[in-house]
């Protein structure tokens, strides 16, 4: 127990994935330290939600191994210690916003009073308090996507993996949104977040740039853009993948 | 805790979705209820037309037939061309000589049969005295095949919306969700069981109350065994729908299952006698649930039969439902290994 303690969120060594004779994930390796906002940037079909899947047990490594907190996963009761938003909105359409969060909650162990109030808190950091009891179907997309981030919120884990969090939301509430986020890493939270808006990813801790199944940087946002003699992280992107492309 | 959380999402969803519950509660009752118009009128009097002079035979035959009478074939065989008759009765060399319309075999049978008992009467004066051991001289082709149908429709209806809900559960990414959960795959097979059990208790209530007390259906055994009948024949649905729905991926894709799975069933449940099929492909009936559920209700509701009488036909049922639960579990497998 005491060893595990100090162990890091997120432990991923050499994992590879292929579906078919397709290789999506290649050969990755990265750890991730308590308490830091990573962010996997990359563009669409890059191998981010399949990273993801890999992280959270959910999906099974060819080969490679996943450590949380120092428990090998894929592992049922480590499924409890981190909250996670898929990348499509898993609701229940003729449930309620409070119905969906109740579920959830409940799945995780919270009931009664405890359930009631996460669920006024978690509601009330992305804003849905006044549409708790509209049925989801009458949701706009970015009402389910905060739907299923105060949901993954719920039960107030250490560690969280959010899919696109912020896809189809308001820049307002974005930027709100990923004021929170780094609020809870300051309370010792993880989180890990995937994007391909370059914008978002300045205000990660550290980014891991992945493309075609490779990881090919990780390292805080403004050490990346010196790497690549750049201005801005997109820019930085263009430049280290076509390097990438160059050596293989 | 979590299986509660989940019956309760299930009631949720159900008791918003008005169509679904429509189509649970009420598509049986109203299909049951025309069924019984259809096979359960008053017994039909064959139109019969009688060539010649009144005979003791026409006076007998009056009781059970519309007797219309012609001075010649020719009128009469005008008529029965024209659909107006069933059949013609003439005496040739006095022996009645009988020509059927002959389109419809029930009602070629029907009319047989009043020509029958009429001419026994005539010929002997005495009729014979007949007993049931099952049934009676007013049970209609209705109650004879009426709890089998009671039995398909509970298992129809179920196995088609318990595949449909687990498939959207699938392809809206719901499961996926749920799978990222400390939920247990076991704990979705049972709350799914118990969520959807609820509404099939209903479903098995209302069916077993409307046919008896509405529409009259012969019930000579305790409505208990009946209802748990239907209760079992509905769970084998309920994981056998779920079950095959892991190998569907639209909605159309289930419905695709009703030509090889439901109908089928049908054929083998006592709806038609399988007496003149291929004994090898009688034994066919056996790997069927409907088949012990028909056979279970059959037996309650016609002839009376008690728990004892009808404990292969629960063994078997409960034994399919809990292995098809099993499967379920196993088959979660492909979707989260632990
Ligand atoms: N279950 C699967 N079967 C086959 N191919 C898949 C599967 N899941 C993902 N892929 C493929 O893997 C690649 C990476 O997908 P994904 O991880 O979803 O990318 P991203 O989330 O970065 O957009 C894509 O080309 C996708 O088509
Ligand atoms: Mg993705």
């Amino acid at each position: 127990m005491e060893k595990s303690e100090t162990k890091p969120a997120v432990d991923v060594s050499r994992i590879v994935r292929r579906f078919g004779d397709r290789t999506v994930l290649d050969d990755i390796t990265l750890t991730v330290p308590r308490g830091e906002l990573f962010g996997l940037l990359g563009p669409s079909g890059s191998g981010k939600t399949t990273m993801i899947k890999l992280i959270t047990g959910i999906d099974k490594a060819d080969s490679g191994k996943v450590e949380l907190f120092g428990e090998l996963m894929p592992q049922l009761k480590m499924l409890q210690t981190f909250g996670y938003m898929a990348q499509s909105d898993a609701l229940y359409q003729e449930l309620t916003g409070k119905e969906n969060m109740a579920f959830y909650g409940s799945l995780y162990g919270l009931s009664g009073k405890s359930l009631a109030s996460r669920i006024q808190s978690a509601a009330s950091l992305v804003n849905l308090t006044d549409h708790l009891n509209k049925q989801t179907s009458a949701y706009s997309g970015g009402m389910k996507r905060r739907l299923s981030l105060a949901i993954a919120l719920l039960h107030e884990p250490q560690l969280l993996v959010l899919d696109e969090p912020t896809v189809g939301i308001d820049p307002v509430l974005r930027k709100a949104i990923w004021n929170e986020l780094t609020a809870l890493t300051q309370q010792g939270v993880t989180i890990i977040v995937t994007t391909h808006v370059m914008d978002e990813a300045e205000k990660c801790d550290r980014l891991g740039l992945i493309r075609d199944g490779k990881l090919i940087a990780v390292d805080t946002p403004q050490a990346i853009i010196d790497m690549a003699g750049v201005q801005t992280i997109e820019e930085a992107f263009i430049t280290l993948g076509g390097r990438q492309e160059e050596r293989s | 805790m979590r299986i509660r959380a989940l019956v309760i999402r299930i009631i949720r969803q159900f008791v918003r979705d008005k169509r679904t519950l429509a189509l649970l509660f009420l598509a049986p009752l109203l299909i049951l209820s025309l069924t019984k118009l259809v096979f359960d009128g008053r017994t039909v009097s064959p139109d019969i037309g009688l060539v010649g002079s009144a005979s003791a035979l026409a006076e007998k035959l009056e009781e059970q037939a519309d007797i219309t009478v012609f001075d010649t074939f020719e009128e009469a065989d005008q008529q029965l061309k024209n659909g107006k008759l069933d059949a013609i009765i003439q005496l040739k060399d006095n022996k009645p000589d009988v020509t059927l319309e002959g389109s419809d075999p029930s009602v070629s049978r029907s009319t047989q049969l009043v020509l029958q008992k009429a001419m026994q009467q005539s010929a002997t004066g005495d009729a014979p005295a007949v007993h049931y051991l099952y049934g009676g001289p007013n049970m209609a082709s209705f109650d004879s095949f009426g709890p089998v149908l009671i039995g398909f429709f509970s298992f129809f209806f179920v196995f088609l919306l318990a595949g449909v809900s687990f498939l959207r559960e699938r392809t809206s990414g719901t499961l996926e969700r749920l799978l990222a959960t400390p939920i247990r795959r076991s704990e979705i097979v049972l709350g799914y069981l118990a969520g959807f059990g609820i509404f099939t208790l209903i479903q098995a209530s209302l069916i077993a109350w409307f046919s008896v007390q509405v529409l009259g259906m012969s019930m000579t055994g305790h409505i208990v065994n009946m209802l748990l009948i239907n209760l079992l024949l509905s769970l084998t649905a309920l994981t056998l729908g779920t079950l095959l729905s892991s190998f569907a991926s639209s909605e159309f894709q289930i419905i695709q299952f009703i030509p090889v799975i439901i109908v089928p069933q049908a054929f083998f449940s006592g709806l038609f006698n399988l007496d003149a099929m291929n004994p090898v492909l009688q034994k066919l009936s056996y790997i069927m649930p409907l088949y012990y559920g028909a056979d279970a209700m059959r037996g309650i509701m016609i002839r009376g039969e008690g728990i004892s009488d009808i404990q292969l036909d629960i063994y078997v049922l409960a034994g399919l439902s809990i292995l098809f639960a099993i499967l379920n579990v196993i088959a979660l497998k492909k979707h989260r290994r632990m």
